[in-house]
Formats: structure tokens, C-alpha cells, sequence
């Protein structure tokens, strides 16, 4: 099966409805799909349930959906710096389930992996742990998480081979790789498509059987907190 | 704070420090012992921040701020970061407070009817890293004391704190017991502390 597409939205088509449950890896601007969330907002689809660590910033990433109203719902851990988001939750125009980033994390991996739920200390004795089954473990309380799937995976890697095995690069990587397990359907923007074997298979991070489409996107990675020190001698 | 916060790191140490004053406590680890940071959004491992020339935004911290890598340094999806998180295989954790509870209980990620920001890793952290070290403002400008019997505000996590470090002084926490001050900052008296704070606390100064 071909899995190279000529563009996002290439990739996207046939994907897309109105309701649908969307992973966005990335880890605040770091390793987001941003090719292919300007291809959603240019797509129209509506009504959208987004489970994505962050919520990107007002006029980049994810915050681009939702200046345009696409998002009914965030499943996130952490959405600061993000005035429209603050509006529209505040107005009560959007939906928002916050998960500990560890709990986020374990339900995509999960979800990807065929398990439908886990136990974990993460949120006992807080808010989170309301209305969930508590079960004790070795004289422990442990609350139960469930595995989460999606409708579409969107990923950002490095490197991608015409398979689909996909290379990340330092801190880009973060929620990209289970993610990608865990949609139905997976579509990753890479910075580099090599030849078949120009990767090494031992050094593969997402293996090709979790990627159904692909692209080489243009990005500009943008910094969010840019901090440099000076040169002593400089 | 943070350089009475990095006293409590020792060699051969994986810690992960939160964002704010935790972060400076990377400033105050002594030359003579060896400690890998960890960020957990996937770095094991954690440099200086970046010369100019060396800003890669691929390479950031928990806070989104651009840093470097080591010569030791790992990289890992966030399920393998939050798996050394939980399942306690990081020592010791410094993170910022908004309230604290004489038995241990922490409040420091949402304010309930002010924007919520959410809890990150916070509540991941407090759950599985061995030991859990706050550092905190002791009271509020106002003088509203912090360190409280309960925490009004939505807990992070139930009995997890083992010491707060304050502007005036330090508290050992016996988790799910009580709470014992151990040492005064500099021209503090021990009256002075107990007028700003409503836990109970033993002095053993």
C-alpha cells in the first residue's frame, strides 16, 4: 500500500467528520503536526474532540482551531498560554477534561495496545479520582484509568521511510509515538522521506504497521519560551 | 529557597525539578556530587539553557524553555518518562505549592472559579517520585498563612509532601502525621513563623 501523499490535505481526505475524536501529538509548540492542523482548519470539519497535551497558543498550533470554532472538546493536562481557549471555556462555548499528563500519556499507549483500562496512584485523594473505581493493590488505593482511541492520529516525526517507520528527534518525540498507536487511522508529517533501508531497523521508533498515510511537511517550529545564556568571553 | 532545596539532592540523584524557583535549584548543585535532571516531557539528562547559536526547538524543558543536551542524555516517548515517574524510579521531586497541609497534602494546580491551567505532571509526580520536596513563599502578601491543617483548594495529591521549604524556614513532614520545623531562615524567630501559619507544627529547631 502506498502510504506517501502529496500534501495534508491529500492525507486528510476521506479521513475527516464532523464529531470526530482527533490525537494531536506535541508537547506544548514542540513536535506538533502543523502542517496537518492547518489542513483541519482549511477542511472545516467541525464539532471536534481533540486529545492533545496542549492546546497550542492563540495564532499557532492547535489554537488555530480554536479561533475558528472547530473544537466542541480538549482532553489535555495543561492549557495555559492560551487566551482564546480561556474565553471560550470561561463562556462555556467549550468543553475541557484536564488528565494528569502521566495518565494521558499510559491512556493512549494503552488505548493503542488493545487495553481498555489500568490502575494507577496517579490523582487518589484529588478530584480526578471522582466517580472512578477504586481498587487496592498490595495495601494501596489505586484508581482506574481507561485506554483512549481515536478517530485520527495526527504525528509529527523526523524522519519517515516510504513504510511508515517513523525517527523522532530529542524532545519532539514526547506523545507522538502513542498516538500514533492509537487512532484508527494515523497520518504522519515528517521532515525528511528516505529510501527504504536508509533507516537503521534497530533505531525505529514508531515501526510502519501504526502509520496509514504520510507526508513530508514544511515546519516552522516555533518557540515557545526562547532562554539563552551569554558567552563568558564573548 | 532554592539553594537550601538543592542541599537535599545527593549523589547519584534522578530528580525532576517543576517549574518556577524549582528550576533554580539546577543553579545550586554542589561540584562535588552528581545528579541527572529529568524533564518529562521525554529527557533524561538535562543541559544548560542554549547559546544563541544552539537554540533548537526541538530541545526543550517541562516549562517550554529551550535547553540543551549532555553527554549522558536519553530521550523517551512521554509513556516511558511518566513509567520512571510512576513507577518510582525518580529520588526525589522540587515543585511549587499554593498550599500545604500539616499532614502532607499538596494544592498547586487550580484555583476553582480563576483560570484553570491544569495539573501537567504534578499530580504524576507527587504519586510515584520517592520523595517530594516543596518550595513556597510561606505566606501570601497579604499574610494569609499556606501552610494550612487543610487545603481549601483542590488537592494534587493526599499525604505526598516530606518538606516545605519557605521563606522562613524549613518543615519536615511525617506523611499522614504532622509537621516539625527544623530550621529558621536567618534573622527568623519561631513566633514569628507560628503567626503566619495555621498548621500545628512541632519546633525542633
Amino acid at each position: 500500500m502506498k502510504k506517501i501523499r502529496k500534501d495534508a490535505a491529500e492525507a486528510l481526505d476521506g479521513l475527516l467528520f464532523d464529531g470526530m475524536t482527533i490525537m494531536a501529538g506535541g508537547f506544548g509548540l514542540c513536535g506538533i503536526p502543523e502542517n496537518l492542523i492547518l489542513a483541519l482548519r482549511d477542511s472545516g470539519v467541525k464539532d471536534l474532540t481533540i486529545i492533545s497535551n496542549n492546546a497550542g497558543v492563540d495564532d499557532f498550533g492547535l489554537g488555530l482551531l480554536l479561533h475558528t470554532r472547530q473544537i466542541k472538546k480538549m482532553v489535555s493536562s495543561y492549557v495555559g498560554e492560551n487566551k482564546e481557549f480561556e474565553r471560550q471555556y470561561l463562556s462555556g462555548e467549550l468543553e475541557l477534561e484536564f488528565n494528569p499528563q502521566g495518565t494521558l500519556a499510559e491512556r493512549c499507549r494503552a488505548g493503542g495496545a488493545g487495553i481498555p483500562a489500568f490502575y494507577t496512584k496517579t490523582g487518589v485523594g484529588t478530584l480526578i479520582a471522582e466517580g472512578k473505581e477504586h481498587k487496592e493493590f498490595n495495601g494501596e488505593t489505586y484508581i482506574m484509568e481507561t485506554g483512549l482511541v481515536a478517530d485520527l492520529s495526527i504525528v509529527k516525526a523526523w524522519k519517515a521511510d516510504p513504510e511508515g517507520n517513523l525517527l523522532y528527534r530529542k524532545t519532539a518525540r514526547n506523545f507522538n509515538p502513542m498516538m500514533a498507536t492509537a487512532g484508527k487511522a494515523t497520518v504522519a508529517e515528517v521532515e525528511e522521506i528516505v529510501s527504504l533501508g536508509d533507516l537503521d531497523p534497530d533505531c525505529i521508533h514508531t515501526p510502519g504497521i501504526f502509520v496509514q498515510r504520510l507526508i513530508k511537511g514544511d515546519h516552522e517550529k516555533r518557540v515557545e519560551q526562547r532562554t539563552v545564556r551569554q558567552r563568558e568571553n564573548a | 529557597m532554592a539553594e537550601r532545596a538543592a542541599k537535599e539532592l545527593e549523589d547519584g540523584f534522578y530528580v525532576n525539578l517543576g517549574i518556577g524557583i524549582p528550576t533554580l535549584v539546577a543553579n545550586y548543585i554542589g561540584e562535588d556530587i552528581d545528579v541527572t535532571l529529568q524533564s518529562e516531557n521525554g529527557m533524561l539528562g538535562m543541559g544548560p539553557f542554549p547559546y544563541e547559536d544552539e537554540v533548537d526547538p526541538d530541545l526543550i524543558n517541562a516549562g517550554k524553555q529551550t535547553i540543551t543536551e549532555l553527554r549522558r542524555t536519553s530521550y523517551f516517548s512521554s509513556a516511558d518518562s511518566f513509567g520512571m515517574i510512576r513507577g518510582g524510579h525518580i529520588d526525589l521531586s522540587v515543585l511549587g505549592a499554593m498550599e500545604v497541609s500539616e499532614k502532607g497534602d499538596l494544592a498547586n494546580w487550580m484555583i476553582p472559579g480563576k483560570m484553570v491551567k491544569g495539573m501537567g505532571g504534578a499530580m504524576d509526580l507527587v504519586a510515584g517520585v520517592k520523595r517530594v520536596v516543596v518550595v513556597m513563599d510561606h505566606a501570601s502578601k497579604s499574610g494569609a498563612p499556606k501552610l494550612l491543617h487543610e487545603c481549601a483548594l483542590p488537592l494534587t495529591g493526599k499525604q505526598v509532601v516530606d518538606m516545605v521549604i519557605t521563606n522562613l524556614g524549613v518543615f519536615e513532614i511525617e506523611r499522614g502525621k504532622g509537621m516539625k520545623l527544623i530550621e529558621l531562615a536567618p534573622e527568623v524567630t519561631v513566633d514569628e513563623v507560628k503567626s503566619l501559619t495555621e498548621a500545628d507544627f512541632e519546633v525542633a529547631v
